[in-house]
């Protein structure tokens, strides 16, 4: 009986594989990683994975690239992280994205502002959309918007996000298209995009502001109609024949960008070498195909000039939160 | 009509995927046994490997839905042998589970719950197999004024389990209620009792919770009576090792109900094994526990939450499948797995790729089946965990949880929380408190404010909407029932049998 006596130490057996498991984390200094700022599985684990895989399957890093899991408020935990002990670490790039400027220009990521971290590009993007049920009165954007603007407590948006999350940025910024306060808007927060999906399916919200990339289903069976997309362009594939807001005449566009930022003591040499890295991997056949795997758009800004985008974008966005009231 | 599954009977049957299957199950086991590793994270961490290794979408996904299943088994293990859940779905199975095992009952209850599971599995599957698409349009009529009033039946249900002392029940699930209010606001994304500190913007953390509150409580525990002379050792003898076929059948009404409700709430977006093993146990306790044996060591006790959450794992793929709606986190990861393969879940899932629909549904009826062969005979194997001495086991837990919470959240924070909820729970242990309120409270009541609060926003204010449909109006009235019949019922019945005489 060796085998049964073995598998009487099993808590001691799975304790050294769980410590060695959660061991490797720590092990491999000299490697480059990626910490997404959530748990695994998410959005911010894709966006470390679309790197991670990148460079090793184009050869650009030698040794695996590591994805770490720092979840805890919002993304906040890592950007303070980042912030305060690994300031100028030259191997560490952190996985961000439309959302972790919206928390910024919320001032939910503490005493820290946008200026703090050394932004390095975006390798993808995704598009809002605004989703109505198939069988909704409304055939394309103006016919929602004429009737939001003449009884806007009767048509519910609802989306994966609080009041003040990049969700309800989308829907807020259709109803200013409209002229519609946004403060006016009924609006329900629901756990996630499938959740969201559930209640427009069945008639509790009337207008999801979803992402593009986690309707392709509901697009295929016919359940739901794009009333929009809000990308500066209209898009190819599956979606070549859903307008944008902008040519319907409303001015709304949401990318939600997929990028990294670093250190803000990261030296200017490390930093530029990153640049290149991710500039290089965008220019590659094999990257199309793993981000079109994963659900993105090309998107590619890199350097000062993705710096300058994101802090266009959380300056923009903290006016609008101060329009309607959401920071104090 | 089956065309699909038969099909993916072929698929699921080569040698690879066979072998993927039981790969799974036995990885999924242990992810569900090891308290901090969840389903979720199983497959977050094999469906990287699954892609890279280059897998066909189908045998990727029947991997990855063995490591579902095989966490639900793995789950009630450490519940009944340490009275430590080892995953969310697995928090009710401690209530039975744990002192069975104390009486010296270990195998059997081992042995009974991998049946109660199999059981609740095969239901689901038979339903998912047979009604999926059907069911996935009742569910989404759920919506938040529906989901509000589930809850409240929940609760109502709860109120079953006063017991003794219905203030302290009362005043644990309002403690639980309390801690899942902490973090961002889901409404209005304010900060809620986060002190100004990030690592609470999240809330607490499920793993957090239950690690803290009942591993954490349970060592400080065992070290208080480690220092008594007098201590007895707390553990029986290891009797007989087999569950009997008796036993099993005065089990099968609180099985095949309880499967039936696990299935349900699976199926429902937004729910999942918690609630699931909640309402099947706080039910049955209702209709057969006549002698007031629950939470003693009652075999139906265990049996119920076990075969629930098997269902509801099962039941969750449902709008998975059909909607491309997940049901649960797991299956929202799962979802993720598909889109990899350019695979879009949904009615088109079982024209246009019936050997990956088909080959998943295969899978799970080969998956549950090898889960039973595996857990049956090592039910005694497993058993002897408990003929460990203390001064092993203790430090064995103790590593065991703070590697669970570290690794999830890389933060020390993280580890202060479950040290803090644990010695809280400790002292409520102390004092006589039960546990099961607090836990469920806490999954309760974050799910039942969020539905309220979502379906006010949706009517604008107006308390209306929270009995406008047919179905919200059941569950009201079903919770009404069963706050006053109790006490109506004996009444009544006392009135006629005056009458009569």
């Amino acid at each position: 009986m060796k085998f049964n006596k073995a598998l009487c130490y099993w808590p001691a057996l799975l304790a050294l594989g769980g410590t060695l498991l959660a061991g490797t984390a720590q092990a491999q200094s000299g490697a480059t990683e990626c910490i997404a700022p959530a748990k695994p599985g998410g959005g911010y684990d894709l966006t470390c994975r679309l790197a991670a895989n990148g460079l090793q399957e184009t050869d650009l890093i030698d040794k695996p690239m590591m994805v770490s899991y720092m979840p805890g408020g919002i993304g906040a935990v890592a950007y303070n992280h980042v912030n305060g002990v690994r300031k100028d670490d030259p191997n560490l790039i952190v996985a961000a994205s439309t959302g972790a400027a919206v928390n910024l220009a919320l001032g939910k990521f503490g005493q820290y502002d946008a200026d703090e971290v050394r932004w390095l590009g975006a390798l993808g993007a995704d598009y809002g959309a605004i989703v109505v049920k198939a069988d909704a009165p409304w055939q394309n954007l103006e016919e929602l918007m004429t009737d939001l603007q003449t009884d806007p407590g009767e048509i519910v948006f609802g989306a994966g996000g609080t009041v003040g999350s990049q969700d309800w940025m989308k829907a807020a910024l259709t109803a200013k298209a409209a002229d519609i306060s946004p403060r006016d808007l009924r609006y329900v927060a629901f756990e996630g995009g499938g959740e969201s999906l559930a209640a427009l399916l069945g008639n509790h919200i009337q207008v999801f502001t979803g992402d593009l990339s986690e309707l392709s289903s509901q697009l295929e069976s016919g359940k739901v109609r794009v009333l929009a997309a809000l990308s500066e362009e209209r898009l190819e594939g599956p979606y070549a024949d859903i307008p944008t807001a902008a040519e319907q005449g409303y001015d709304v566009q949401w990318p939600i960008w997929r990028g990294y930022y670093m250190g803000p003591e990261v030296s200017d040499e490390a930093y530029q070498a990153w640049v290149d890295k991710l500039k290089t991997l965008s220019e590659k056949e094999k990257f199309a195909e793993l981000r079109e795997a994963r659900g993105l758009f090309p998107m590619a800004r890199f350097g000062d000039d993705f710096d300058g985008y994101v802090k266009d974008q959380v300056a923009q966005f903290k006016q609008l939160a101060e329009e309607v009231g959401l920071t104090q | 009509m089956f065309d699909f599954l038969i099909q993916g009977f072929g698929v699921a049957l080569s040698p690879l995927n066979l072998g993927l299957a039981f790969l799974g199950a036995l990885l999924g086991t242990l992810f569900g046994a090891l308290p901090g590793i969840g389903p979720i994270n199983g497959i977050a961490i094999l469906m990287p490997l699954a892609y890279t290794l280059g897998l066909p979408a189908e045998s990727a996904l029947i991997l990855l839905a063995g490591v579902y299943t095989g966490a639900e088994y793995g789950g009630r293990m450490s519940s009944i042998l340490l009275n430590v859940p080892g995953d969310a779905g697995a928090v009710m199975t401690t209530l039975d589970g744990h002192p069975l095992a104390k009486k010296g009952l270990a195998g059997p209850a081992l042995g009974l719950s991998a049946v109660s599971s199999f059981v609740g599995a095969t239901i689901a599957i038979l339903g998912l197999t047979l009604f999926a698409p059907l069911l996935a349009e009742v569910a989404v009529m759920f919506g938040p004024a529906e989901f509000f009033a589930l809850m409240v039946f929940a609760f109502a249900s709860m109120s079953v389990m006063m017991g003794k002392d219905p203030i302290k029940t009362a005043i644990g699930a309002v403690l639980g209620v309390m801690v899942a209010m902490v973090g961002v606001d889901s409404g209005t994304g304010v900060l809620r009792y986060t002190f100004g500190m990030a690592e609470l913007y999240d809330g607490i953390d499920f793993v957090v919770m239950i690690i803290g509150l009942f591993a954490i409580s349970e060592i400080l525990l065992m070290l208080e009576h480690a220092n008594r002379s007098d201590a007895d050792e707390g553990m029986p003898p290891l009797g007989r090792v087999m569950v009997s076929v008796k036993e099993l059948l005065f089990c099968k009404w609180a099985m095949l109900r309880s499967a039936l409700i696990g299935f349900i709430v699976g199926v429902l977006p937004g729910t999942g094994a918690s609630v699931a093993g909640a309402v099947a146990y706080t039910t049955e306790k209702r209709l057969s526990d006549k002698g007031n044996t629950f939470g003693t060591g009652d075999m139906r006790g265990l049996a119920a939450p076990e075969a629930a959450n098997n269902a509801a794992a099962a039941g969750s793929f449902v709008p998975m499948l059909t909607l491309g709606i997940p049901g649960s986190g797991t299956t929202a990861v799962l979802l993720g797995a598909l889109m990899l393969y350019n695979i879009t879940p949904g009615p088109m899932m079982f024209t246009e790729r019936p050997e990956v629909a088909g080959g998943l549904i295969a899978s799970l009826y080969i998956g549950n089946i090898v889960l039973l062969a595996l857990n049956l005979p090592l039910a005694g194997v497993f058993a002897r965990v408990l003929t460990i001495p203390r001064w092993v086991l203790v430090p064995g837990i103790a590593i065991l949880a703070f590697v669970g919470v570290y690794q999830l959240h890389s933060d020390l924070t993280a580890i202060y929380l479950m040290l803090i909820i644990g010695i809280v729970g400790y002292l409520l242990r102390k004092l006589g408190f039960s546990l099961a309120p607090v836990i469920l409270g806490y999954v309760l009541g974050g799910l039942m404010e969020d539905n309220l609060r979502r379906a006010l926003s949706i009517s604008g204010g107006d308390l209306g909407i929270l009995w406008q449909s047919g179905i919200s109006l059941g569950l009201w009235i079903a919770a009404a029932l069963l706050l006053t019949l109790p006490w109506l019922l004996p009444k009544l019945l006392s009135g006629k049998a005056t009458d009569k005489a």
